[in-house]
């Protein structure tokens, strides 16, 4: 078992042009290897900063991030593979060109063995094997989310790091994404941090909610979510998740209205 | 678009055969110009069936593609070398245009790639020269395309003009040389047949690009 994630006083300043801006101050917070775990917090709280240092696309000036016991390099790899919130599947390659290419390049696999892999994968993703000849501008935007995990996963990471991948969707898409990636975590057991805005997503798919505070980001509040798993839309509508979600809705509440008032003095 | 050149060479042979001004009586009508152009024995030694017609078009041809397979700067010393005189002048023109055309445009098109695919890539375990094939290239494609075709454009115009100051063959002489001997229907078929090679120039372009981005024409639904 691995992907033991350790986030232990992690602090980002940047600096623009002389401007000094403190993103996040001593974040600290564990994550159990196979969890799933949710980070909310008001925009520009610095969840995106965080999971960026996480996957090694930037430094931190404080702190360590650990993967197993080990400190993670500040370069990215395919131990902690990123599904970007715009999407990034390259628009170029079709979709088994895209699903193939993490293991192609790190020389893993073959590249028959590499597609057979791939096709596997993809087939067990909702039939997504039928289009793997199809370029990504060819598909629907739920279908270019599940490809795009599947490209992550092809890798076998330890860590799977997903930075608000549903944002852009509609109500119905986002539950169906929701049911599939819950079984995608339950077949395939990865840790996974999951950046989100809402908070009705982060109870119902996470083991834990992080709730940060507005900039600079800390963590505010830690939330165990004791839902049964597999979870099921039905406890949506529990009294469980309704007690979490009125615990987590306090919290993240009194943190927007901050960064509102906060806001509202910049501008002035 | 049929129906814009006929109506287009309807209005230049009624301006010619019409119109009661000197300047447009000087011009050849369409008909006049056509009839010399595919004549085997031409009044001023250029059609179709002559192989001058052919040499020249392609000396303009030549000049207007020889500034692409080799940086272009890396043209100019040896041009001057080699073409010492008008020839020269004539490509450094052409090269100048087309160069600063595709250069900045590749150049937009690097900083328009989104991050993300820099990012996924190196998630992915892709080395340096992996995104350099795989990112950058790709990425910039659409831009490198756009920019060879303004490119191409440029260079034909530029090339006239070079042509017309200093050189002793290509079709932008065969105009200047035809206006100062006052062989009209001449001046007409070396500026068609600029526009028709400048055409299929442009043509050649938009298939190897299409070609090369089949993901894009295949995303907006109208490829094969």
């Amino acid at each position: 078992m691995s992907g033991a994630l350790s986030i232990r006083g992690v602090s980002k300043t940047y600096d623009p042009e002389g401007a000094s801006v403190e993103a996040l101050r001593e974040c600290s917070f564990e994550v159990r290897a196979e969890e799933f775990v949710a980070i909310v917090g008001p925009s520009g709280c610095g969840k995106t900063t965080l999971l960026n240092a996480i996957a090694g696309f930037d430094t931190v000036s404080a702190g360590e991030i650990s993967l197993d016991g080990r400190l993670l390099a500040a370069r990215p790899g395919p131990d902690r593979v990123v599904v970007f919130q715009h999407g990034a599947l390259f628009p170029w390659k079709t979709v088994l060109e895209n699903v193939t290419y993490g293991p192609l390049k790190q020389r893993a696999l073959s590249r028959p063995a590499a597609e057979a892999k791939a096709l596997e994968f993809l087939r067990a993703s909702g039939g997504l094997d039928t289009v793997a000849a199809s370029y990504p501008a060819q598909l629907s935007s739920g279908m270019q989310r599940r490809v795009e995990i599947v490209r992550a996963l092809m890798n076998d990471p330890r860590l799977l790091l997903l930075d608000e991948p549903f944002r852009a969707m509609d109500g119905f898409s986002k539950a169906t994404m929701h049911q599939h990636l819950l079984d995608l975590h339950r077949r395939y057991r990865k840790t996974v941090v999951f950046i989100t805005h809402d908070l009705d997503e982060a109870i119902y798919l996470a083991d834990t909610v992080v709730v940060m505070t507005t900039r600079p980001g800390t963590v505010k509040q830690i939330i165990r979510v004791n839902l049964e798993r597999p979870r099921v839309p039905q406890m949506l509508y529990s009294r469980e998740y309704a007690e979490l979600k009125k615990s987590a809705a306090e919290s993240v509440h009194e943190e927007a209205r901050r960064a509102f008032e906060r806001g509202e003095k910049e501008q002035a | 678009m049929w129906a814009g050149y006929l109506g287009a060479a309807a209005l230049w042979y009624a301006c010619v055969a019409w119109l009661p001004l000197e300047s447009f009586r000087r011009l050849p009508d369409p008909v006049a110009v056509l009839s010399e152009w595919l004549s085997p024995q031409p009044t001023y030694g250029i059609s179709i069936f002559t192989a001058a017609y052919y040499k020249h078009m392609l000396y303009s041809t030549w000049r207007a593609t020889a500034a692409f397979p080799v940086p272009p700067l890396a043209w100019v010393p040896l041009a001057i070398l080699i073409f010492a005189g008008s020839e020269a002048a004539v490509i450094f023109v052409t090269f100048l245009v087309a160069f600063f055309a595709t250069t900045l445009n590749t150049a937009v098109g690097v900083k328009l790639i989104d991050p993300d695919f820099f990012r996924a890539a190196a998630c992915l375990g892709a080395s340096r020269r992996d995104i350099l094939v795989d990112v950058v290239l790709p990425g910039a494609l659409p831009n490198i395309f756009t920019g060879l075709q303004i490119a191409m454009g440029a260079a034909w115009f530029s090339l006239a003009a070079g042509e017309m100051i200093a050189a002793q063959y290509g079709l932008g002489f065969l105009i200047m040389e035809s206006y100062n001997l006052i062989q009209f229907p001449t001046i007409v078929i070396a500026m068609a047949t600029l526009g028709l090679l400048g055409y299929a120039s442009s043509a050649i372009i938009r298939v190897v690009g299409n070609r090369l981005m089949r993901w894009r024409a295949q995303s907006i639904g109208f490829a094969a």
